[in-house]
């Protein structure tokens, strides 16, 4: 069963990969993204690492690929133009292909990667929770590498809004406080109207 | 052979099984998104002093359903230059991760879809699929208005998104679970020993955000209609429609039954640990605790869109970046000093349970 399902979701996976880079509609290659996002999730699943899987589908389906998405839609990319010298660089990419696939294969088919190394994962019982497994071994035994990796995000992050932000004299924008503080005899004036027209 | 034959049976039962418990799930919901647009007629009607719904059937009771009946045999129209494929996928977008969230959602001790161990991680998963339903509505439109609410909508909700996060992180903080059934035993002792009352900012920034996940008023400029029309399902018509406007409700209900069973006890009795009132209603199933709990969320729904006007876009923005995520990293802040400081009730067995 685990493995009619295993082939399955590679299958649908391997397809949307392909359409990912095929695909005519950059929105459609986004959506294929996504497709992909979702099986690799469920091949996860089938692997026990629950929490990964669902992480997977939250943080790159829920937030990255909902910008990303976002940004595609806005730019209204026309790929057609990208594929017209696609024979005369065809030879160059074949060869990068090729030497990917003859690596990928070194590495995997060679002793590190054998299936006897990688057993298939013994099924836990119904009370192990892959969460706090986890959640162990990140804050006790790898609590450097993960407060490393966090600096580094945290370095990022400044160094992207360093890079993007600056402030141009022309942007308008609402100063909120000032909004706030506007009373009421700021915006009413009362005139006292009689009639016949005299003020 | 027998062997191969009786396990795939078994399987068959399983799926079976599974699918009568969908059922018997999602009919209910359905039903209860019908009755909840006559609600929200109802309540705002007599909030605006009106009568609301009142030909169709018993005080308009029937209402819903003539409704339904009219979206269902409207003519789906497609507009030209639409994107047909996506334009019809995004109802499906939308409505999936409204029903498929409710797997986890435990309705009494015990009486749920899925007993999932990281249950908060997948309802926060599929909430955060679910706006995908009208970006690609309002993309495969090939309408500006269209295109703007799903622009909006977008935004808003990626920016909601994080202060929902933050939220939740307070409860499995508090629970030590990521289970909602053991998030809901967790809060077991009285009315006082319930989430509302530590975790006050972070209910009120979740319930609020909630409201703004869901696209509704005051924060519903995703639909904005004095400005663009309807928003992202501007050109969708009879059934497509409805289905984004299920889609919508069964959210409403789902974000009303999250905060009951993360702040409020979920199934618990209000009156537990009261000395005479607890024994007088311990017949009373949890369910219906739960059911009137949500029934406080819903109202306070409608309560909103009936009371306050729009917000302003660039408000939006400012209200979950700049007030409510600040609020929830405090909290979390203190809650941490409180589990160290083993505060009773709440926090003085987190610390124990979670090595």
């Amino acid at each position: 069963m685990t493995s009619i399902l295993f082939y399955l979701f590679s299958a649908i996976l391997l397809f949307a990969g392909f359409r990912v880079i095929t695909a005519k509609n950059a929105v459609h290659a986004s959506m294929f993204l996504i497709l992909a996002f979702f099986t690799t999730a469920a091949l996860w699943l089938l692997l026990e690492a629950e929490f990964l899987a669902i992480t997977l589908v939250l943080v790159y389906v829920g937030a990255v690929m909902v910008l990303f998405l976002f940004v595609v839609m806005m730019l209204d990319v026309n790929l057609e133009p990208l594929r017209e010298g696609f024979t005369r660089y065809f030879p160059a990419g074949a060869l990068v292909a090729a030497t990917i696939v003859a690596e990928m294969a070194m590495v995997l088919g060679g002793r590190y990667f054998s299936s006897e190394n990688f057993p298939a994962p013994v099924p836990h019982g119904a009370d192990y929770s892959n969460t706090k497994e986890l959640g162990e071994q990140l804050y006790t035994v790898h609590v450097f590498s993960f407060e490393v990796a966090a600096a580094i995000l945290l370095i990022a992050i400044v160094a992207a809004i360093g890079l993007t932000f600056r402030q141009r004299p022309s942007s308008k924008k609402q100063n909120i406080p000032d909004q706030h503080r506007v009373s009421r005899e700021d915006r009413i004036r009362l005139l006292d109207i009689r009639e016949g027209g005299e003020a | 052979m027998f062997d191969l034959s009786s396990i795939l049976s078994e399987q068959v039962i399983t799926v079976l099984w599974t699918l009568l418990k969908i059922v018997v799930i999602v009919a209910p919901l359905m039903l209860s998104v019908a009755y909840l647009t006559y609600a929200e007629r109802k309540v705002i009607g007599a909030m605006q002093v009106r009568v609301g719904p009142q030909r169709v059937g018993y005080k308009g009771l029937l209402q819903p359903i003539a409704d339904a009946l009219k979206l269902m045999f409207k003519e789906i129209i497609l507009p030209t230059g639409a994107n047909k494929t996506l334009f019809v996928i995004a109802p499906v977008l939308s409505i999936a991760p409204a029903l498929a969230a409710w797997a986890v959602i435990p309705f009494d001790d015990g009486l749920v879809l899925s007993e999932l161990d990281a249950g908060l991680l997948y309802i926060l998963a599929l909430t955060s699929v679910g706006v995908y339903g009208v970006i690609i509505a309002g993309w495969a439109s090939n309408s500006k208005y269209a295109f703007l609410g799903a622009m909006r909508s977008a935004a808003q909700v990626v920016s909601y998104e994080i202060a929902m996060g933050f939220a939740l992180v307070g409860v499995l903080m508090a629970a030590g679970s990521l289970n909602l059934g053991d998030i809901v035993r967790a809060q077991d002792g009285n009315i006082l020993t319930w989430y509302w009352l530590p975790l006050l900012p972070l209910f009120v920034v979740y319930f609020l955000s909630g409201v703004a996940e869901t696209n509704r008023a005051p924060f519903d400029v995703a639909e904005g209609e004095s400005e663009i029309v309807a928003g992202f399902h501007v050109e969708y018509s009879g059934m497509t429609f409805a289905i984004f406007f299920l889609a919508e409700y069964a959210n409403m209900i789902l974000i009303a039954a999250l905060t009951s069973i993360l702040f409020l006890g979920g199934w618990l009795s209000p009156f537990q640990g009261i000395p005479v009132l607890d024994e007088m209603t311990a017949w009373v199933p949890g369910l219906v605790w739960l059911l009137a709990k949500m029934s406080i969320f819903l109202f306070l729904f409608l309560w909103f869109r009936a009371t306050f006007p729009r917000y302003r876009y660039d408000q939006i923005m400012r209200l979950g970046w700049k007030a409510f995520l600040p609020v929830t990293i405090f909290w979390l802040f203190v809650e941490g000093i409180a589990i160290y400081a083993e505060l009773g009730p709440w926090f003085d067995g987190v610390l124990g349970a979670a090595s």
